[in-house]
């Protein structure tokens, strides 16, 4: 074939439209799976009629790793590595809700200066990736990057904070079965310390950037729209959930950790739309930051590790664990045969269940609001595939 | 004929003039004016054009260069990094050594593209983007050609861009090119309309539609144009931030909706001109926009002591700053809400102050008014009604969605579905944070 054929191909379904009809047709575009707006290698195909998005197709699996496989094949310790790679934005709560299912088939007691050091780091995660989420939210909404990289500043202290308890700063493999691996660096309290009493001042500032910024609200309010019923009907799960205004928060309904001994709030949101979800997230950052101050208060002294063997053999059974993380409800199911490795290792991912509603949200819209919802579910795409 | 001494006595007279820093414009008039003396009209008038070409030329060129790294740093200031800081002294190299990778990277083309019109658009972007400042008036006497029309010119010129960004998204064969060139054009039409009236403030209340005419007369009467009209101000300085594609008006390369837009098919050195043009518009767009608005080549007297281009340089500078500044902190608008905003408030907000510079001019020269006086009333009504404009509109446009405030609650104890939604929600203390609304 041609140059001219293939111009002449591409350019007649264009020339048809012009020509016959109503003058128009819809418009099928790619959104990845390169492009800079789907946070990773994950490809959405929308149909367009002019801006507006007629159908909108999600696919997946660009990244798939085949993780649950793997798993099989490795002893329960040597699977902790797989779940920082599931959600490498959120590695300390996937590492967390793993072990817990493993601690639930060997039945493991955990200390508690564990669980106290294992809420710091969850806590911890859930502030720097909501800064991620809400820095590549506004991204979406077209701003030119400066949000972004406030909120990174903040991340990267958090990431600081990881380096120093344990070497790895996205891929942290920090938590083990009946505990974690090493016990608090003396220089991350006072770190910790310096990090608790500068953040409001940075909140404070991002909100008197963003909140009542008109472009912002003319972007992000009435957009993205989900009702409490659609967003429970499609599991969804996290700040989308919360945004719609139901009051569901794992550590809450489900204390895991010892979450019950401290205090804070689950803050919802009252529309459903891409505003209340970024609202959501902000409005987290401060109570993860209340929880962060009292594990701080109440750090108790004591082992941070259970004493659990290496190639521990669990009765055959099946545990299911299930954590907060900041995307949402992270499961994982574990059957065991009585051998060194799971018999089936599976995830729940926040990401992926609450994608699922993308379509019911983006249809109706325009382009561009498909690309700020996209942005506002805060998905990750490692663990949509795994 | 003529002998070299001709030319040694023409500049021997003037030595005094030439290389009087002021005005830069000397040396071409001296050698038009002695080609003018032994050689027909036509030669002088194409060495005059091709000497302001040139002159034009090897400004803009290192300026741009200047320019890059500029943008860069501040947008890394305003973004809490260094911005460049590895090429040269300052990073100020960098700029160089991006123009020499996109010239050493391979030029591709689509496969399906319409090649001639492809191959076309990095050249003829170059045209208006040069022609444009020939008008621009650095000094009393300084600029390459000063019409009688240059308003209507700089009009003219700067609408013929959008033709060749549409040749390069529908010749990419594209989507996104295609939707970055339709979005364009769009928006190109509908801003140059409140542009146009902006403008036409402008000539109606000071009578002419020469340039540097504009700047005399503020000279003349001792004030800038932004203290009279406001209004016109801000929506050309908004409408010409659309028409160069910046935040929050850059719909038309919008990275997150469609790539690069309408040049996401050009690679190296075509994209480089695209860039280049892109940067360069935005120059000499902040240099019309200090021109007319804020008294151009003159400040108060200032322009007797400083070079007159240095005066304009500074006032392009802070102009540019402004765009800069826009640019690193907003989000974009989208396509309707952008088309909205022109023609529900920019287009009747400046049709207002076309009516108004027409009632006030009548006034001025019927009642034959002191403008010492005059002026500065209309000033104080006009940044009144520039207020009251910008309320109301703020009052009357907002969509249904933002009227209502967007409300974060404390769940409290209230854990649970929908009927704790609803327990939550039918609570009536007051919300942890409420934003928006009216």
């Amino acid at each position: 074939m041609t140059t001219a054929d293939d111009t002449r191909l591409a350019m007649q379904g264009t020339i048809e439209a012009l020509t016959t009809g109503d003058g128009s047709e819809p418009v099928v575009v790619n959104l990845g799976p390169q492009h800079p707006s789907t946070h990773g290698v994950f490809r959405l195909k929308v149909t367009l009629d002019g801006e507006i998005v007629q159908d909108a197709e999600m696919r997946i699996g660009y990244l798939h790793r085949s993780m649950e496989k793997l798993a099989e094949e490795r002893t329960y310790t040597q699977n902790i590595p797989f779940t920082d790679r599931i959600d490498y934005l959120a590695a300390m709560s996937n590492n967390l809700a793993y072990c817990l299912a493993a601690e639930e088939l060997l039945g493991v007691e955990v200390p508690p200066r564990a669980n106290a050091i294992r809420v710091m780091f969850a806590e911890l995660q859930r502030v720097a990736s909501h800064a991620m989420a809400n820095g590549t939210f506004i991204n979406d909404c077209g701003a030119w990057h400066t949000p972004l990289f406030h909120m990174f500043r903040d991340r990267e202290r958090v990431l600081d904070m990881f380096e120093m308890t344990c070497g790895a700063r996205l891929t942290t493999n920090y938590m083990r079965i009946g505990g974690v691996a090493f016990d608090l660096p003396d220089e991350l309290l006072p770190t910790l310390e310096q990090f608790l009493a500068d953040m409001p001042e940075n909140i404070a500032n991002y909100e008197a950037l963003l909140l009542e910024n008109e472009i912002l609200h003319a972007r992000a309010r009435g957009i993205g729209v989900i009702s409490p019923e659609m967003a429970i009907n499609s599991s969804l799960s996290g700040p989308v959930l919360r945004a719609t205004g139901v009051p569901w928060d794992l550590r809450k309904a489900n204390p895991y950790c010892g979450y019950e001994d401290y205090e804070f709030d689950v803050p919802v949101g009252e529309q459903g739309d891409c505003f209340d979800r970024f609202l959501v997230r902000m409005a987290e950052v401060k109570e993860s930051l209340r929880i962060l101050r009292q594990v701080v208060d109440n750090l108790p002294d004591g082992p941070w590790l259970a004493d659990v063997p290496l190639h521990a053999r669990p009765e055959p059974g099946e545990s299911y664990a299930r954590v907060e993380s900041p995307r949402g409800e992270l499961g994982f199911y574990l059957v065991s045969d009585g051998g060194p490795a799971p018999y089936r290792f599976h995830c729940r991912p926040p990401s992926l269940i609450n994608l699922s509603a993308l379509k019911e949200m983006s249809i109706g819209g325009t382009l561009a609001d498909a690309i700020v919802t996209l942005g506002s579910i805060d998905i990750v795409v490692g663990e949509i595939d795994r | 004929m003529t002998d070299p001494a001709g030319l040694v006595s023409v500049l021997g007279s003037t030595l005094g003039a030439w290389y009087d820093f002021r005005d830069l414009n000397n040396l071409q008039r001296l050698i038009t004016e002695w080609i003018a003396d032994w050689g027909p009209d036509w030669l002088a008038s194409i060495i005059a054009g091709v000497l302001g070409t040139l002159g034009i030329l090897g400004v803009i060129g290192p300026t741009l260069l200047i320019l890059i790294w500029v943008e860069r740093k501040v947008i890394a200031r305003f973004q809490q990094r260094y911005g460049p800081n590895r090429v040269g002294p300052k990073g100020l190299l960098q700029p160089v050594a991006d123009a020499v990778k996109l010239i050493l990277k391979e030029q591709l083309a689509p496969r399906a593209a319409d090649k001639l019109i492809f191959f076309l658009p990095p050249v003829l972007i170059f045209v208006p983007g040069v022609l444009i400042w020939g008008v621009l008036p650095f000094g009393p006497r300084m600029s390459v050609a000063d019409l009688n029309v240059g308003v209507l010119f700089l009009l003219a010129v700067s609408g013929t861009t959008v033709l060749v960004i549409f040749m390069a998204g529908w010749s990419s064969n594209n989507k996104y090119a295609l939707f970055g060139a339709m979005r364009a054009v769009a928006m190109s039409i509908s801003y140059e309309v409140p542009m146009v009236l902006a403008l036409l403030t402008l000539v109606v209340f000071s009578g002419t539609m020469s340039i540097n005419g504009i700047v005399q007369w503020q000279q003349q009467e001792d004030v800038i144009f932004i203290l009279l009209f406001p209004l016109s101000a801000i929506a050309f300085f908004f409408a010409a931030s659309a028409e160069l594609n910046r935040t929050p008006a850059d719909i038309s390369e919008a990275e997150s909706e469609i790539v690069a837009g309408y040049h996401t098919e050009y690679s190296g050195m075509r994209f480089g001109l695209f860039y280049a043009v892109e940067l360069g518009n935005t120059l000499v767009v902040s240099a019309f926009i200090a021109t007319f608005f804020l008294g151009g080549w003159w400040l108060w007297g200032l322009d007797q002591w400083v070079p007159s281009w240095i005066i304009l340089l500074v006032k392009t500078g802070a102009v540019y700053f402004l765009l800069i500044w826009t640019r690193g902190t907003l989000p974009r608008l989208r396509v309707d809400q952008l088309m909205g905003f022109c023609w529900k408030a920019l287009v009747p907000a400046t049709l207002l102050f076309v009516v108004v510079a027409f009632v006030e001019r009548t006034l001025l020269i019927s009642e034959g008014w002191d403008t010492t006086v005059a002026l500065p009333v209309m000033a104080v009504i006009n940044i009144a009604l520039t207020l009251g404009a910008i309320v109301l509109f703020a009052r009357v446009s907002r969509p249904a969605p933002l009227r209502r405030p967007a409300r974060i609650r404390m769940a409290g104890a209230q854990i649970g579905g929908l009927r704790a939604a609803r327990q939550v929600a039918s609570r009536t203390e007051e919300p942890q944070l409420q934003v928006g609304g009216d």
